[in-house]
């Protein structure tokens, strides 16, 4: 159960129930679909690109508690900063879940430290960050569909 | 030296039917063959799950509770050993070896087959073909015999419940003959909706496949009607019986079907190995699946003939030690009685059904009539990912996902379901601890 709790953190069960940027953007320039076709995961990214700088960032989907709080998290991580600063965010990130970035501490990685357990459950990896491949997808080209399978 | 036995067995009948049209068996069928059926006597479980070392393991300090049977089974100690005791004792290639090991594995592997055509009441053991699984077995009668026999315009029926393997096959054919795929639709309980299934016959139809227990719902499809209505205007008819093979007692000659296939992981035997029985008039027009060592009779430069039923649809070094633990498998089911794993099972699916669908919150899935093995179900504001996570800590396997069955789950508006699928070794207490799990994910989630 111990194991259990360290995954689901209250607040990744908060984001799953009520995420937000839940919606669609009219005014993005990019939008991206992302999918795990294994699990049918299913998530559509939006984005408004002003120069190199991420000015908004919304999706939908439908997947598990983790991919669905992974995508709210992220897009509140990513608004705001340039396109460098989130591609090395989302590698850190994938450092923490991954278990690869032992040298780092999740806590500086803010709210998303909430994701550390998910180096424990190697499966759901793929659902944490199905949304994140799909945001830098969306920052590489304007219309793309990724899978993380 | 081509398998004696075998091409024998096969060679009787190659010359007898070369009718182009469709050969549907005039005659009436042969009174059933006596079979052993096993016993009704009621299943010791206690005493079956000993049978079954993994079941005797703990998960993370839980015991396990092993509910993701339609996915696959698990072996009893009877299968293990076969396997054992042929890669230690009687390993050889089959059906080419003049020396005694090769004697033995031919004769084991044979053996399997006679218990594969016993097990499924099949008129003679010529008409199983081992395969690698109930997927290739499809593909094997779409390749074979749909890409042969029809041409465009014609069509394919099979039902809105089907896993995708035995859907994309066909769609795979009717893009290489311009046939055309339709489906059957299914009721809101997840059942056939026969008339609609009747009205889609017609005098284009050249092919049904339907499946005879839904993966994903449970349902239990009235196949031998089917076949009955589809026989009617001669239209030959496959059974995909990956599920029901475990959880029924099929008998290839009373259902009258035209091709069976089923899977050996999940009749308790090894993965790898498969079956597809298939009519030998038909088999015996249909050209083979796949090209390689055994199923030749003579090979030129030029051109080869093909070896009789089964060696022609059964090309390259098979699958021996598996087939061979198959043919264990369907002794210790054979030995227990599809009878009584059938109303075992019923029971437990009564049982468990009852308990889950008064948890708040939950939609069952598929709620048949006529049902077995499988309870899907979709719990409130719950991805079933999460719920397949939840139980797993509590040691329980469930399936979460779509089940290889997304047009099921389109049909009722859910990306996904919970799956949870019994088998004989399976008791009441293990559905408490499922819905204890339950109980818990609706305490994280609600």
């Amino acid at each position: 159960m111990a194991r259990l709790s360290a995954l689901y953190q209250d607040l990744i069960l908060d984001h799953n129930r009520a995420p937000q940027n839940y919606r669609p953007m009219e005014n993005a320039n990019r939008r991206v679909e992302g999918n795990n076709p294994i699990c049918g995961d299913r998530f559509t990214i939006w984005l408004r690109m002003e120069g190199d700088v991420i000015a908004d960032v919304t999706f939908q989907g439908l997947g598990c508690a983790i991919s669905m709080a992974s995508a709210s998290l992220m897009t509140s991580a990513v608004k705001g900063k340039t396109r460098a600063e989130a591609e090395a965010l989302f590698d850190r990130f994938l450092g923490m879940i991954t278990g690869s970035a032992e040298h780092e501490k999740p806590e500086s990685l803010g709210k998303l430290a909430v994701f550390s357990g998910v180096s424990e459950f190697p499966i759901k990896v793929k659902c944490a960050s199905l949304s994140w491949h799909a945001m830098k997808a969306a920052l590489d080209q304007p219309n793309a569909v990724v899978s993380t399978e | 030296m081509k398998g004696g036995a075998a091409g024998q067995r096969g060679g009787r009948a190659a010359k007898a039917h070369r009718d182009p049209t469709f050969p549907i068996a005039v005659a009436p069928p042969p009174p059933p063959a006596s079979r052993v059926t096993g016993t009704t006597a009621p299943l010791d479980v206690d005493r079956i799950r000993e049978d079954f070392p993994i079941l005797r393991q703990r998960i993370r300090g839980k015991r396990l509770v092993y509910l993701d049977n339609a996915a696959t089974s698990q072996k009893p100690q009877a299968v293990i050993d076969a396997i054992t005791r042929f890669y230690t004792a009687e390993n050889a290639n089959i059906h080419r070896g003049v020396h005694y090991l090769s004697e033995q594995a031919t004769a084991a592997y044979d053996q399997a087959r006679e218990k594969t055509a016993r097990f499924l009441n099949a008129r003679s053991s010529a008409e199983i073909i081992f395969t690698r699984g109930t997927t290739d077995g499809i593909n094997l009668v779409a390749q074979s015999y749909a890409r042969t026999f029809l041409k465009a315009g014609d069509e394919i029926l099979i039902t809105g419940m089907e896993h995708h393997s035995n859907i994309v096959p066909w769609q795979l054919v009717c893009e290489q003959t311009g046939a055309v795929l339709r489906a059957a639709p299914i009721s809101d309980a997840g059942e056939l909706e026969v008339e609609a299934f009747e009205r889609l016959l017609n005098d284009r139809t050249r092919f049904v496949s339907v499946v005879h227990l839904s993966n994903a719902l449970g349902t239990i499809n009235p196949v031998k009607h089917l076949i009955q209505l589809a026989h009617a205007r001669g239209i030959p008819v496959l059974v995909d019986g990956a599920q029901s093979a475990p959880h029924l007692q099929v008998d290839v000659q009373e259902l009258d079907c035209d091709f069976f296939a089923f899977s050996g992981h999940k009749v308790y035997g090894p993965t790898g190995v498969g079956v597809l029985y298939g009519r030998e008039t038909l088999l015996d027009r249909m050209p083979p699946y796949q090209g390689g060592g055994d199923m030749i009779a003579t090979v030129t430069l030029q051109r080869s003939t093909w070896a009789p039923l089964p060696a022609k649809f059964e090309a390259g070094t098979p699958m021996i030690a598996e087939a061979i633990g198959l043919g264990a498998a369907i002794d210790y089911v054979s030995r227990l009685g599809l009878d009584a794993i059938a109303t075992w099972e019923k029971d437990l699916l009564g049982y468990a059904t009852e308990r889950v669908s008064r948890l708040e919150g939950i939609r069952l899935i598929g709620t048949a009539r006529e049902k077995a093995t499988v309870l899907g179900f979709v719990l409130d504001g719950v991805h079933p990912h999460d719920i397949g996570t939840v139980l797993d800590d509590a040691g329980v396997a469930i399936r979460a996902g779509h089940h290889c069955a997304q047009p099921v789950m389109e049909r009722f508006g859910v990306p996904a379901t919970a799956r949870a699928s019994f088998a004989f070794y399976n008791t009441r207490p293990e559905v408490d601890v499922l819905v204890d799990g339950l109980v818990t994910v609706r305490k994280m989630f609600g």
